[in-house]
């Protein structure tokens, strides 16, 4: 009787099984690369604010500190954000009717504060605390990235849970002496490897890898 | 007695035929194939295979459930953290391994009477590792994020924590499935082959044919056909051994008294093709009965795995047995608090119950009698069934109940969404298994045929002699 | 302004009837009910008897529920698994920073909380602005630090949704200045004398209260002020009055006393100043000094087991009755002359014990205490006193000051005497400042028809209950948490209240009530601060000095009452009258405040709803409690539906067997039955009030019990099935506890013959074998030591727990199937027989296993050692296989086998500590050690140049809580600290030692400390 499929079907099936697997292949790498995409974490990518506050302006043109308007870094878990009697203190003086600046002024008026759109979030059930880091040697620019080349800010690291571990494993690569933390412009040595070290000695720091460091 | 003597002897002298008389080739084959081909949807098979989909539709929805709600909507508890699913699980995955025995280890040790039940039994054994596999994800309070269990590179630089035993199952249990599928499919490919070429309407054709991946019955298939059945077989033969062994560390591994037990291993393994040969039992006599295969799937082959069941059955016994003398034997107070409140706490029905189906009723397979008796054999092998699924019932609720601190005994009370839970997955087991019926040889033509060659020549060689 | 605040309220209001409307008025318990199955939670709430097979119920529940939602959630916890977007977040600075505001880090303030009017100094944790945690304050005389149940959980209270948010008028929406201008019309229409005013609040303790009540009174000389709480302490105030002429204020000091002899007296649990009454007692019970140590002896004599009773080194069950007369036996055997009572009902008190006790006694003259109970009647109270004299206890373990209270009068007669007025209708305007007299009035008072005669009804409290439902004007009372004002310790010392949150709801306190009805409008600051201003002790200093340090420490320097010396009045014996000579067969029926929601005030808060009862472990329920005998004569077995006749009244009730409980009595819990107290509070358990008249106010005779042939299911979380067990009580958790070394027990001399006597050699020799490496613990590594000795298993860590720790409610059904969710528990053995056992607590959080059974069987590493010892719980990466539980030998893991947590109400969400997840479904969790607050203090020493932690720099949740200082944690790496020393100590053990897991949690053993000529 007359055969059900031509011969070339047999190089069909052939293909079919290899081109199988080279799908799998290529769906995991294709759901590795979105994960990792800027679309997914959001870094690299700039946010839409009320007021397109310039980080290159402040911290880097002006050179203002950055505790000036992050004051609670130093002090608690939460770096704070300035409320807008930190900018009046300036802007009452300069740029006082810059349309660009009105919603700051209304805020003032109002009293309705100011909502901004968070660029560095972490989950609900990561603590994490900015005094402590700031206090032994981690730079803001460590995890912030350039932000004195911010002109809009955004997130400079994928905030992944080994996106931390990468320095709580190896705290040398990263750490700086405590007055360079709020240099903005800060580039790590030539003989980072070495002055970490040696840092890490001296700040005491541990490299903390147990869960209850941030979940809890 | 004076037949039974006589049925004897005639078993010594000349072995009971495994294929029924006046069967050639031709025979065979349009046997087993018309069922798929010619025989066509019959009412009973619809009623049967509507059953069964209402189940597997009720279990879709204890899984939506499940989904939405959580598993509150059983019966668990602290203490008692594991209950029906795990039952379940240990339950259907020690019912696969009777196939697996049947086509793997019987297949290496030449032994002829597995050809004409091996087939559907390998179907039970996928069938049930299904329904085995679905209860790990199921149980879970977040199922969504099973692939914590698995190895994988991840951007929390995690891994799965390898010395817990279930992400050993997560491995057991793959391997099983995926070699047991193997196994099942490249002993379908001659046999699709001939529905290939015997069936009249095209589209059956067309799928018979993929399925059967262009086999043309060449010395050179037929070679690579015989080298991959042994490699599988090969392959699967520790898995018999090995996927129980794993399931039972779930519990040995752990410290609660009716768990930490070293006998767990053997017992377990046992205990799965006591059941697994039940499970055939009860499947292959209606299907015989229905299709009339009486003379492919003869007594021989029921009395044989009775005999199995015997043999394995005592094991457990002994287990049981060993496991009670233990108890007390360690002069372990939770030990021996644990099997006093089996024996006698508040689900001391249970206990006994147990005992009686799994020891005290397959007793009566020592008698000839009831091994000839095919509703003897069907009842005992479904008690069997139930015995079972209690015995891991006792094992997983009873002794969490009460375990060390008794200001947190509590009792575990099944919810309908328990019960609806496990008769779904029956749905899940008999749906596939009907679908398996009638569209696939459910008796491997290849192999039968070739008992038929065989007991042409030996009924030559008598000639000869006589 | 004004009309700001009423276009406010009316807004608020519509939103809320909306909300009401869609939600049927469920919103609090919405997430609840979609756990429990809601038609079962209909059925006990209502019919008060489950169907059968509660455990079979889902099916409706579900339909029920709200699939979309649900499914939005699951979506939402799936986000917990980082495999979803992180969603778009907004972040919100202030316009202008408040002073000394850290963004991130807490502060505490100091107030009081009254209860009874008496006050319990506290330190509340605010975070940016909202309260989250109470504590208690070390500088205040009634809390030493200490605080119960009551004040940890009053901080839901304040969230409680179900609060009375607006001013209602005649069942319609109004506003404050409504209610302004209606005051002022009522002033005008009264009489120039105020004649038809009358006032009723609950006890005043608040001098700036007391002297703007004594205002209005000078201003209306004929009107008159009432004063009713169910637990007001009449009978107190009465054995007083009975035995000096003039009610006074008794404080006692148990740190002095060696012997104490309590009549049915739950000192160590309610009534003034308990919290520092535990405080002084355990300190008598502790063995720090080893085998030479001192103990005090506890002798209780109670019908209902309290824990007191459990505490008691002897205990005698004798019915609320005839504790008087055993009262009198012992007074004639301390010498004071009394007529014998005529009754034989003490002949159940065992030969030996009258005069071993007596002897005991008199050997102890100046440092023995003997004290009633408030719910005995004054008599009692004033043998007492006279004992107390006779053995010279007076101004040494007793001490008299004058009454805390503004105006200490007899508050069942002062109630009657306005039930009075009223049905004469001479009552033209009625004020009720708190209280709920509608409900928890006397039966037959009627005070709820009587009142309606009153022309005008206004009515002040936190929810619009059965009170202010029936009155004119309801508004809403703040929340002591939300207000200023001041109260008095059970010393007399003064508390300043000040409030850490403005009122959510627009509440006013009692002060802005009545200076509206005065119509001097003022805000209770100003008044709190004029009066101080005036009043001040030590005039001569500057006040915004002593107004600060006030503030600060919570309790005004000076203020503490002066003792007084107060002759005893001889004759009072004669006035007594003989105690009833009823027949010793008649059922009694006696009254007790719920432990946890005392007369009601507190029903709806779901904490306090779902703490299990001391003794009886009982939860959302009170019940008719019997001792197991007498269950066995009356045919009762435990969960029987029964009704209570008392005369022509009647109350239906679940029978629950108490071992211990005294025979032919039976004990019921005021507080339940609520028609309008909340979505919590509404339903639960029946309304004992019912039977509660002003003749017997707390013990009852000849009450019939018929049964009604119905069950009745109880959510107990412990001796399920112990008791009643084939009709024969027996408790197998109790005999196997026992059996298991859980509770380590002996006598005083046992121990002093053998200190390691909680040792088992055969453990101590196979300690720390292990085929596998142990872990290294450099540097800290915390461990916790419970000494069994001291806890009094009040409860108040369990609650300051799920404060701390955002631990959810769950619901009796839940808890029926064994699914509640408490860190900690406190496990209650029985020891000797269920007629007159001994008791015993053992507080059970997680144990932080060195070899934890849990860590290695988890499947994705979710619950792992730290480096200093914790069994690290990352809910995150659970997935919810509840091996870790099965595997846990003390099962103190808890999981959310529905999405327990209320994500819903969003009052709520401002409560939650915010250093903790927020557990969702699906997920396990335990106790910490309190990590967050390991965390903090690790940061702050390694911040001030990576310091050493401070021994007692970390207390947990619990430990704060806790009033008889059991609970001690610390670094027990360091040989110095509190912890390790208690771990030296040869009483120290841990439990299922055997099975070699190391707890970091270990117990010192009880000692007891018997009377020898007793204990034999």
């Amino acid at each position: 009787m007359a055969q059900v499929f031509h011969r070339s079907s047999n190089m069909i099936s052939r293909a079919s099984i290899l081109g199988a697997l080279l799908f799998l292949g290529g769906l995991s790498c294709a759901l590795w690369g979105i994960t990792m995409s800027p679309w997914y974490t959001e870094q690299n990518v700039t946010r839409q604010q009320p007021v397109p506050f310039s980080h290159r302006h402040h911290a880097g043109e002006l050179g203002i500190d950055c505790r000036y308007c992050h004051t609670s870094v130093d002090k608690s878990s939460f770096a704070g954000l300035p409320p807008t009697q930190t900018c009046m203190t300036c802007h009452s003086q300069i740029w006082t009717n810059a349309s660009m600046l009105e919603p700051v002024r209304a805020s003032y008026r109002t009293d309705q504060s100011i909502s901004w759109t968070r660029v560095n979030a972490l989950p609900d059930f990561v603590y994490f605390d900015h005094s402590i880091h700031v206090s032994k040697g981690i730079g803001c620019t460590t995890c912030h990235g350039p932000i004195a080349e911010m002109p809009l800010t955004y997130r400079a690291g994928t905030l992944y849970m080994s996106w931390c571990l990468e320095c709580h494993r190896q705290p040398e690569k990263y750490v700086r002496p405590k007055a360079e933390v709020f240099n903005p412009f800060y580039k790590p040595p030539a003989n980072q490897l070495e002055l970490g070290r040696q840092l890490v000695k001296e700040y005491k720091i541990q490299s903390l890898q147990y869960c209850s460091t941030c979940h809890r | 007695m004076d037949s039974e003597g006589s049925q004897k002897i005639a078993v010594a002298s000349a072995p009971e035929p495994l294929i029924g008389p006046g069967h050639t080739l031709e025979t065979v084959t349009d046997k087993i194939s018309s069922i798929v081909l010619t025989r066509g949807t019959t009412p009973g098979w619809v009623f049967g295979f509507a059953i069964a989909f209402c189940l597997l539709m009720l279990l879709n929805v204890v899984i939506t459930l499940l989904m939405v709600y959580g598993v509150g909507i059983w019966g668990i508890n602290i203490p008692v953290g594991w209950a029906f699913a795990i039952t379940n699980f240990v339950w259907w995955i020690g019912i696969g391994h009777a196939g697996t025995l049947i086509s793997a280890i019987l297949l290496l040790l030449h032994q002829k009477w597995r050809t004409s039940i091996n087939r559907f039994a390998e179907a039970m054994t996928i069938f049930a590792v299904m329904c085995a596999g679905m209860f790990p994800l199921l149980h879970m309070g977040r199922p969504w994020l099973f692939f914590y269990l698995m190895p994988y590179p991840n951007p929390m630089w995690l891994w799965p924590q390898f010395r817990s035993p279930l992400v050993w199952d997560v491995f057991a249990v793959s391997t099983y499935f995926t070699v047991s599928l193997l196994f099942w499919f490249v002993g379908l490919i001659p046999d699709l082959a001939t529905l290939r070429d015997r069936a009249k309407n095209r589209a059956a054709q067309v799928i018979y044919g993929m399925l059967s991946m262009g086999w043309r019955g060449s010395a050179v298939h037929w070679s690579r056909y015989e080298f991959a059945s042994l490699l599988l077989a090969g392959l699967a033969t520790p898995l018999v051994v090995s996927v129980h062994t794993v399931v039972s560390f779930d519990f040995t591994i752990a410290i609660v008294p009716g768990w930490h037990s070293t006998i767990f291993p053997p017992y377990f393994v046992a205990g799965a093709i006591y059941s697994g040969f039940a499970m055939v039992l009860t499947l292959a006599i209606p299907i015989r009965k229905y299709y009339h295969l009486e003379d492919l799937v003869t007594m021989r082959h029921l009395n044989i795995m009775a005999k199995v069941m015997l043999a394995t059955g005592i094991i457990v016994a002994y287990a049981y047995i060993v496991e009670t003398f233990m108890a007390f034997y360690s002069a372990n107070l939770y030990e021996r608090y644990m099997m006093m409140n089996r024996m006698t706490g508040p689900y001391a029905v249970v206990y006994w119950a147990l005992v009686a189906c799994n020891l005290v009723i397959p007793q009566a397979l020592w008698s000839g009698r009831v091994r000839r008796s095919i509703p003897a054999l069907f009842l005992i092998s479904l008690v069997v069934n139930v015995g079972m699924w209690l015995e891991r019932f006792v094992i997983i609720v009873v002794s969490l109940h009460r375990e060390f601190v008794p200001s947190k005994w509590d009792m575990f009370y099944p919810t309908r969404w328990d019960w609806a839970t496990y008769v779904g997955t029956i749905g899940l087991f008999f749906t596939l298994f009907y679908l398996f019926i009638r569209f696939l040889p459910m008796i491997s033509i290849v192999e039968v045929r070739s008992l038929v060659h065989e007991t042409n020549e030996e009924k030559l060689h008598s000639k000869l002699h006589s | 302004m004004t009309e700001n605040s009423s276009s406010k309220n009316s807004i608020d209001l519509v939103a809320a009837r909306a909300r009401l409307a869609q939600q049927g008025g469920k919103r609090f318990w919405q997430s609840l009910e979609e756990l429990s199955d809601s038609k079962e939670f209909r059925n006990f709430l209502e019919n008060e008897f489950p169907a059968n097979a509660e455990r079979e119920s889902d099916a409706e529940g579900i339909n029920r529920r709200d699939v979309l939602k649900l499914m939005a959630a699951s979506a939402a916890m799936g986000g917990l698994g980082a495999c979803t977007k992180l969603p778009m977040e907004k972040i919100v600075p202030y316009v202008r920073p408040p002073e000394e505001i850290i963004p991130g880090k807490p502060l505490f303030y100091a107030t009081s909380m009254q209860l009874g009017g008496v006050a319990t100094g506290l330190l509340v944790e605010s975070h940016m602005g909202r309260p989250t945690k109470i504590e208690g304050n070390p500088e205040h005389p009634g809390s030493r630090g200490g605080t119960d149940v009551f004040t940890q959980a009053s901080i839901l209270g304040l969230y409680d949704p179900d609060r009375s948010q607006t001013v209602v008028f005649e069942g319609r929406l109004s506003s404050w200045t409504d209610f302004i201008a209606a005051m002022g019309n009522a002033r005008t229409s009264l009489a120039a004398k105020g004649s038809g005013m009358r006032l009723l609040t609950r006890t005043v303790t608040s001098p700036t209260l007391g002297a703007q009540i004594r205002g209005l009174l000078e201003k209306y000389p004929e009107a008159r002020w009432h004063q009713y709480e169910v637990c007001g302490g009449d009978s107190v105030r009465g054995g007083t009055r009975l035995a000096f002429g003039k009610p006074i204020n008794p404080v006692y000091h148990f740190e002095q006393a060696d012997v104490v002899v309590s009549l049915a007296s739950d000192f160590l649990a309610s009534g003034a100043g308990h919290v520092r009454y535990t405080r002084d007692f355990s300190s008598r019970r502790d063995l720090a000094a080893g085998p030479s140590s001192r103990l005090n002896r506890l002798y209780v004599v109670e019908s209902m087991p309290t824990n007191t009773g459990a505490m008691a080194d002897h205990r005698l069950p004798l019915r609320a009755s005839e504790i008087e007369d055993f009262a009198r036996q012992l007074a004639a055997i301390v010498g004071v002359s009394v007529p014998a009572s005529t009754n034989t009902s003490t002949a159940k008190v065992p030969a030996n014990w009258m005069t071993a006790l007596g002897r005991d006694l008199s050997s102890r003259r100046g440092s023995s205490l003997i004290i009633a109970g408030e719910e005995q009647p004054p008599f009692v109270h004033a043998l007492a006193h006279a004992m107390n004299a006779a053995l010279g206890n007076v101004g040494k373990t007793v001490v008299y000051t004058d009454s805390l209270e503004v105006n200490p009068v007899n508050q069942l007669e002062s109630l009657r005497e306005l039930v009075g007025d009223l049905n004469a209708d001479r009552v033209d305007f009625l004020v009720i400042l708190g209280g709920n007299p509608v409900y928890d009035a006397p039966a037959d008072l009627n005070f709820g028809s009587a009142f309606l005669k009153a022309k005008l009804r206004v009515h002040s409290g936190l929810y619009n209950d059965e009170t202010g439902e029936l009155c004119h004007w309801h508004v809403p009372a703040a929340h002591y948490l939300e207000s200023w004002s001041d109260a008095r310790a059970f010393d007399g010392s003064v508390g300043i209240i000040q409030p850490l949150i403005a009122p959510l709801y627009g509440g006013r306190s009692a002060h802005e009530i009545i200076s509206a009805i005065v119509g001097d409008n003022k805000s209770g600051f100003n008044l709190v601060r004029d009066y101080w201003q005036t009043e001040r002790p030590e005039k001569d200093k500057s006040f915004e000095a002593l107004w600060e340090t006030t503030l600060h420490d919570g309790v005004m320097a000076g203020t503490s009452l002066p003792p007084v010396s107060v002759p005893l009045r001889s004759d009072f014996v004669g006035q007594a009258s003989a105690p009833a000579a009823g027949d010793a067969n008649a059922l009694e029926l006696v009254f007790r405040p719920d432990p946890a929601i005392g007369d009601g005030e507190f029903a709806n808060n779901a904490w306090l709803q779902e703490v299990p009862r001391p003794i009886t472990r009982l939860t959302w329920d009170n019940a008719a409690m019997v001792s197991p005998a007498t269950a066995a004569q009356l045919g009762l077995r435990s969960g029987d539906y029964v009704a209570l006749k008392l005369g022509s009244r009647e109350a239906r009730a679940g029978v629950f067997l108490v071992p211990g409980h005294a025979d032919n009595s039976l004990t019921i819990h005021l507080g339940y039955g609520r028609t309008r107290a909340g979505k919590v509070g509404t339903g639960p358990g029946f309304n004992a009030y019912l039977l509660r008249t002003s003749a017997a106010p707390w013990t009852a005779r000849g009450v019939q019990i018929e049964k009604l042939g119905k069950k009745y299911a109880f959510a107990s979380v412990q001796h399920q099935y112990t008791i009643d067990f084939e009709g024969h009580p027996a408790d197998e958790e109790s005999e196997n506890a026992f059996r298991r070394d859980l509770v380590q027990i002996a006598t005083l001399e046992e121990f002093r013959k053998n200190p390691d006597f909680a040792k088992n050699p055969a453990d101590q020799s196979t300690k720390g074998l292990s085929i596998y490496p142990g872990f290294k613990y450099e540097g800290n590594a915390w461990g916790m030591s419970i000494d069994l000795n001291r806890c009094v298993g009040c409860n108040a860590c369990v609650v300051a727990c799920q404060s701390e720790n955002n631990i959810a409610v769950v619901g009796k059904d839940q808890v029926i199937r064994g699914r509640s969710m408490h860190w900690i528990r406190i496990d209650t053995y029985f020891r000797g027989g269920l007629d007159n056992p001994e008791m015993y607590y053992e507080p059970l959080p997680c144990m932080q296993c060195e070899n934890a059974p849990c860590e290695y069987v988890c499947p994705v590493g979710a619950t792992t050692h730290s480096p200093e010892g914790l069994n690290d719980m990352t809910y995150n990466r659970c997935v919810g296989t509840r091996y870790c539980s099965n595997n846990c030998p003390y099962k103190v893991r808890r999981f959310n086998f529905y999405l327990y947590s209320d994500y819903k109400t969003p009052s709520l969400y401002a409560m939650r500590n915010p250093n903790v997840t927020v557990r969702s479904r699906g997920v396990m969790e335990k106790c910490t050690y309190c990590v967050q607050r390991i965390n903090a203090a690790k940061i702050r020493s390694e911040e001030e140049d990576n310091r050493a932690i401070r021994d007692g720099e970390i207390v947990t949740a619990c430990q704060q809580a806790c009033p008889a200082e059991a609970i001690v944690f610390g670094n027990i790496n360091d040989p110095n600290s509190r912890v390790a020393k208690l771990k030296a100590q040869s009483r120290d053990y841990s439990l299922l030692e055997d099975l070699n897991t190391r707890p970091r949690t270990t117990y010192l053993a009880r000692v007891r400390n018997p009377n020898p000529e007793i204990h034999g």
